[in-house]
């Protein structure tokens, strides 16, 4: 049986599932975070199987670039996210999400 | 052949690692865990021929954003005793099951489209050739590419460094 992009395309949901899932239900902050990270490699993988399985034979590049953009929001968002979870650790001594209730009301 | 015996290693080991991820109760293996999900994940690039995003994957997340989480794991670990869950962990499992479902299901009964020649000039390339050089030519050609985002997104990147300087800069010292 050989490959093609059911296969990219099914590996994609199952990581995107299983960060979802983690994203979800964890009460630590990093945690969430790295859960984000396996959901955004997840799409990622999705986007250079569809360049790699569109055309037959030939690499279409856009999705690819689609993927260097999206790895360079998941940098950013990574950088600020732990920022903001190192300043609510020194303000409140806490990394659970279930005790970040600063702007509840 | 190759190809495939390496997709299938990769894809379990991809998915075991994702799991323990989600699943282990020490969080700093949780950490390195996931940075061997995303040294995975650049082989996988590899079997579908993206040579430079294998590159870039391990550059960036093997080691820029491994890194910091591991950074972060330290500097918050011993407030918090292991990687629980909260309260929604049932439904939570529920949901991410019924959205993996839904997403296999329309992936196989879909009939994915195949056409015969590349829709835009200068985005192709032969599957036998290296994709860097024509990642270059994809993202500033002379109809002018992705220049505009390019630059957005280094306006993004410096945003993030700023606000990351500001976010964790002591109050006391000013």
């Amino acid at each position: 049986m050989s490959l093609g992009i059911e296969h990219y395309l099914i590996l994609s949901a199952i990581l995107f599932s299983i960060g979802l899932y983690g994203a979800l239900a964890k009460r630590n902050a990093v945690a969430i975070l790295m859960c984000i990270e396996i959901m955004l490699n997840a799409v990622n993988i999705a986007m250079v199987a569809f360049s790699r399985y569109l055309v037959p034979g030939v690499v279409v590049l856009t999705g690819h670039v689609f993927a260097i953009f999206i790895m360079t929001v998941a940098a950013a968002e990574a950088v600020v996210g732990l920022a903001i979870i190192i300043a609510i650790y020194r303000s409140r001594q806490s990394v659970d999400v279930e005790q970040m209730d600063l702007m509840k009301w | 052949m190759i190809t495939e015996i390496a997709f299938w290693i990769l894809a379990l080991v991809v998915v075991s690692a994702a799991l323990a991820v989600v699943l282990l109760r020490d969080i700093f293996r949780a950490a390195l865990l996931l940075v061997l999900c995303f040294f995975t994940i650049a082989g996988i690039y590899i079997t579908l021929n993206a040579d430079f995003l294998a590159a870039v994957q391990v550059l960036i997340y093997v080691g820029a954003i491994g890194i910091l989480l591991i950074f972060a794991v330290m500097l918050t670990r011993d407030i918090q005793q292991g990687n629980p869950f909260n309260r929604i962990n049932g439904p939570a499992l529920l949901l991410a099951f019924l959205i993996m479902v839904t997403i296999i299901s329309v992936v196989a009964v879909t009939d994915w489209p195949v056409i015969a020649e590349v829709p835009q000039q200068g985005v192709g390339v032969p599957v036998d050739e290296s994709t860097t050089g024509y990642i270059a030519e994809a993202l500033f050609n002379k109809e002018g590419g992705f220049v505009l985002p390019f630059e957005i997104a280094s306006v993004l990147l410096l945003a993030a460094l700023i606000g990351a300087v500001v976010l964790v800069r002591r109050k006391d010292e000013e």
